[in-house]
């Protein structure tokens, strides 16, 4: 029992600190960065480990890589202003609930495949996505809250925004991985893994079997076995409903082109235009946390999560080096996807102008929950002629 | 008079807006890859990079005063660079020559030549007002300082960055 808690902790622990949060300083390094090439500059490439406080004559530059440590101690030692016309209670509430959801939403994730037998996810709960979906939905409060609180118009705006959008997109957003659920039987993450190492990750229309690097070999009869037209068919709606599921999920992460809440020409600084310091700052980790979530679960439901294919997805003994060294392979190769869908992420904000908000509420309302629905419909009528 | 604005007819992929939002990645992307590769021409990184040869020969940097090939100092503290400066950053103390000195008719030398590099607008119209060809805008353009008095040119300083010009001064010619 308590070995089992401290397993869970130390995952939870390792998951967050070790990983998450690094990666979420970096991801704001990497958006300034990738935004400042897609407009032909540079960007950040300064901040070293700065030798010469300590009297060493030179810095080291390390292309800017220490520049996320300066932007958190900046941020750490800035004051830590609350204006006098705040609700106090919601106004120190808000950035907490603006952060703790997309953390929590990461628990049932399975971000690798195990090390020394352990299966690399915090909460393997058999309501799986769901569990993402209804925590991943608090983080509006936060936001809420922050406008409402903050009794102050831009971030009040901000706050009414961010509560009707992410409220039209969830409705999408659950509908359109519906499909995913038919097709693999089951809500529990693990096992949607699973389903795509046997079948190909849903994201691919024909998926190769047979061809083995470790130990190598082709089977040219499994290779012929395994493609198959009905496969091809269905999917065509699984691709539809990747892209609903994208998009929604920019909606829900209040990423640009749906970044509403926020729009800094229009609302300032939208619902955290009040707060300073770490207050702000935990708003922001809030926001990248959310997006990392987000592709992270994109990755789970449509990129086969942590599989790697032609590669053993098993050893016989998980506890020898080459055990660990795969599950450490496995690891590296969930957060290498995540980190190229958050380049997608950047890379569609500095292409995309933001929609006005009629046209937000139209693409969710008349669009995509009609697609989503559908979908779900000819997911059903194609179904029951693939073979399992 | 009212007039209806015509709206454009938008075609099917148009209005399906996938394919214009396929199309503007690509154009980001390029940008990216071009820069990735070094297709682009960005910024000169400065404090690595530095346009000090490139520098054209008309170039106004710091203003600085020059002495002769025989290290005489050329100013004969005439004052017009201090009259004609815009932001009144020259301020010249006078001094006179001594009656027995070889140079008596030049009458009177700079004791003290301060130039404020922080109200220096670097116009140059000291040097094109200078008759003996004595202050010089030279390449030096990175004047920096902790403090005001810092950023006050000396004469000692002056010098020091002007070092030496040759050419033709009117003042040690005899016969003048």
């Amino acid at each position: 029992m308590i070995i089992t808690i401290v397993v869970s902790l130390a995952k939870a622990i390792g998951l967050i600190f070790l990983i998450i949060l690094p990666m979420v300083s970096y991801t704001v390094y990497a958006e300034r960065r990738v935004s400042a090439m897609i407009q032909d500059r540079i960007g950040p490439n300064r901040v070293g480990i700065p030798l010469t406080l300590f009297g060493f004559p030179k810095d080291i530059p390390f292309y800017g890589l220490v520049q996320p440590i300066a932007d958190a101690v900046k941020l750490l030692l800035k004051e830590d202003f609350t204006p006098a016309h705040v609700n106090k209670l919601y106004y120190w509430l808000a950035p907490a609930c603006a952060m703790a959801p997309s953390m929590m939403a990461l628990a049932v994730i399975p971000f690798g495949s195990q090390l020394w037998g352990e299966p690399m996810v915090v909460a393997n709960v058999d309501v799986g996505v769901l569990w993402v979906f209804a925590v991943s939905s608090l983080g509006v409060y936060g936001i809420v809250l922050a406008g409402w609180s903050s009794n102050s118009k831009y971030p009040f705006l901000g706050g009414i925004r961010s509560s009707s959008q992410m409220i039209s997109y969830e409705l999408s957003l659950a509908l359109s991985v519906i499909p995913i659920f038919m097709v693999c039987g089951t809500l529990n993450l693990p096992d949607i893994v699973k389903y795509q190492i046997d079948h190909g990750w849903l994201i691919s229309p024909i998926w190769i079997k047979g061809i083995s690097l470790f130990p190598p070999g082709i089977n040219f009869q499994e290779i012929w076995r395994s493609i198959d037209i009905l496969k091809i068919i269905l999917w065509i709606p699984l691709f539809i409903s990747f892209i609903v599921f994208v998009i929604s999920m920019f909606a829900e992460t209040n990423r640009l082109p749906f970044d509403l809440p926020e729009a800094e020409t229009e609302l300032v600084g939208g619902y955290h235009t009040e707060y300073s310091s770490m207050k702000f700052a935990l708003f922001f980790l809030g926001e990248y946390a959310a997006m990392i979530a987000g592709a992270a679960v994109i990755v789970t439901l449509f990129f086969g999560a942590w599989h790697v294919p032609f590669l053993p997805t098993t050893l016989h003994n998980p506890y020898t080096v080459w055990g660990v060294l795969l599950g450490l392979i496995h690891i590296t190769a969930f957060f290498v996807k995540v980190a190229l869908l958050l380049f997608f992420f950047i890379w569609v904000r500095w292409t995309l102008p933001r929609f006005r908000y009629d046209q937000l509420m139209r693409l969710g309302w008349y669009f995509f929950i009609e697609i989503a629905l559908v979908n779900v419909f000819i997911v059903a009528i194609i179904l029951p002629f693939v073979p399992k | 008079m009212a007039y209806t604005i015509s709206r454009p007819k938008l075609n099917f992929a148009e209005k399906v807006y996938l394919p214009a939002i396929i199309t503007g990645l690509g154009i980001t992307i390029r940008h990216f890859i071009n820069i990735v590769t070094g297709k682009t021409k960005v910024t000169m990184q400065y404090p690595e990079e530095k346009w000090d040869k490139k520098l054209p020969p008309y170039y106004r940097g710091a203003p600085t005063l020059v002495k002769d090939e025989y290290g005489r100092e050329r100013c004969v503290a005439c004052q017009l660079c201090e009259f004609i400066c815009p932001p009144r950053a020259i301020t010249i103390h006078a001094g006179e020559i001594p009656e027995k000195d070889r140079w008596r008719k030049v009458e009177k030398f700079p004791k003290e030549f301060e130039i404020d590099m922080i109200r220096c607008i670097y116009c140059g119209l000291c040097e094109e007002v200078c008759p003996e060809q004595a202050i010089f805008l030279r390449k030096d353009y990175a004047i920096t300082g902790l403090t005001r008095q810092e950023m006050v040119h000396n004469k000692e300083k002056l010098y020091e960055l002007g070092g030496v010009m040759t050419g033709l001064v009117y003042k040690w010619n005899d016969k003048k």
